[in-house]
């Protein structure tokens, strides 16, 4: 402690600049404030999302069900695995940008040129993998049906395995086509594309296949999501207004609306800091290789944005329990 | 800067990922395997699996700051000054709006008085 009091301040210097309070410079330490600030927003936004699911405690979705995928593996069941191949990822990308601030201090330019790079390749990596796993989301697996209450129905077998639309909805030869605004009145039109099969379609596959039940979006004592009897299912069917596929922003097929809003708008704004960081990494990338730190004899510049680097990381560690583990 | 004479820290480095990599392996496991044990328990509104859960990531939040933004290397000041702050204002945000999350949860499943809410 006791760090802002100066040794200059006797001789009257304090106000003559190169003064570092608390012992780190300028460029430091605002960078640091702004990681304070930054992280206290996404707080925010995690509280947020978890004041959301206390308060629809008994019907969120589970994130296994949802997050499930894998490359290459389509159709396994493959929870968590892809998440945590991501997270490593990012904190690989991490370990080599702390490795470039590492050299820096040694003053090895190629060294922490090459580092730099890995960062930056980590770094792109991890969006693609981002990208990929919001195209599962959008697009989903099995599909659902939406209330008019606007609670979402998913479809089971006797075994409780979930069922997509497309293995029973009934074909009728009924046309269902897009009401665009050039076929009716100027302010009709629907804003999202027609789900593949429509609601009567839905609706008549499942009374042809008596082997089907439904699960609502509520929660057993096992933690589960509640599977409703037939004659119920079929009670709960005349309610039924949407077919939803995938996921929006007004809509999803895995349960809640919050759910998909909070999925988009956390680990997109995340995403996003990921994207700037990659490319404040390619900028000092190229300054590294120019030489503009040798001239400087400082390398203090890569030790700043490798804060906001392993800041995202930080992030991400945070994002990771709270949408896939919690 | 150059205050001190920087010794190479790279084998700290590795030591950190290490640890960092085991707690995410041992999270992932906990997560695909869900022990009974845990995850049909409640501590104040949560399960302890998500205790540990939540535990396990302050742990690598903390080694993130501490060894890869290597705030052990920095003035106590200037650490607390970072953390004090963050740990005092998350800690404080979280418990009021989870509080008033549950509360509302009660509200719309027990109370007489939902439809004046």
């Amino acid at each position: 402690m006791g760090a802002t009091v100066t040794t200059t301040a006797t001789n009257g210097k304090t106000w003559d600049g190169g003064n570092e309070p608390m012992g780190a410079s300028y460029g430091k330490m605002m960078m640091w404030f702004f990681i304070v600030s930054d992280a206290l927003t996404f707080s925010g936004f995690l509280a947020a999302y978890g004041f959301s699911r206390f308060k629809f405690i008994e019907s969120w979705p589970i994130a296994d069900e949802v997050f499930n995928h894998f490359p290459f593996m389509h159709g396994v069941d493959a929870p968590m695995y892809y998440v945590a191949l991501m997270t490593f990822i990012l904190i690989f990308s991490s370990v080599t940008m702390v490795l470039a601030v590492d050299a820096g201090h040694h003053m090895k330019k190629t060294k922490v040129a090459v580092y730099m790079l890995l960062t930056i390749i980590g770094g792109f990596i991890f969006l693609g993998s981002q990208a990929w796993e919001w195209k599962n989301f959008i697009q989903g697996t099995y599909g659902a049906v939406e209330t008019k209450g606007g609670l979402i129905l998913q479809f089971v077998d006797k075994d409780g395995k979930r069922v997509a639309l497309g293995d029973f909805a009934a074909h009728l030869p009924k046309e269902r086509e897009q009401l665009t605004r050039n076929k009716g009145v100027w302010y009709m039109s629907e804003s999202h594309a027609t789900p593949t099969y429509s609601v009567e379609q839905v609706v008549e596959g499942f009374k042809a296949n008596p082997d089907l039940l439904i699960r609502s979006e509520f929660n057993t004592k096992d933690k589960t999501k509640t599977v409703l009897s037939r004659e119920e299912s079929l009670k709960k069917l005349t309610d039924v207004k949407y077919v939803v596929e995938g996921a929006n922003l007004i809509r999803n097929e895995y349960g809640h609306k919050l759910f998909a809003n909070f999925f988009f708008f956390i680990t997109g704004f995340h995403g996003f800091h990921v994207f700037t960081g990659v490319l404040i990494n390619i900028l000092i990338f190229f300054n590294v290789i120019l030489g503009t730190y040798e001239k400087r004899r400082s390398y203090e510049m890569v030790e700043k944005v490798g804060l906001y680097w392993h800041f995202v990381d930080l992030v991400w560690v945070f994002v990771f329990t709270f949408f896939y583990l919690v | 800067m150059a205050h001190t004479a920087h010794e190479s820290n790279t084998k700290r480095i590795w030591v950190v990922f290490g640890i960092l990599s085991v707690i995410t392996i041992i999270e992932v496991i906990l997560g695909i395997d869900k022990p009974k044990a845990l995850y049909m328990t409640n501590l104040l509104s949560m399960n302890l699996l998500n205790w540990i859960f939540i535990i396990l990531t302050v742990v690598k939040a903390y080694y993130i700051m501490w060894a890869f933004m290597h705030l052990e290397g920095e003035k106590g000041s200037f650490r607390w000054s970072i953390v004090g702050p963050l740990v005092f204002l998350i800690i404080y945000l979280v418990f009021i709006l989870l509080v008033e999350g549950n509360y509302i949860f009660d509200v719309f499943k027990n109370s007489d008085y939902r439809w004046i809410f």
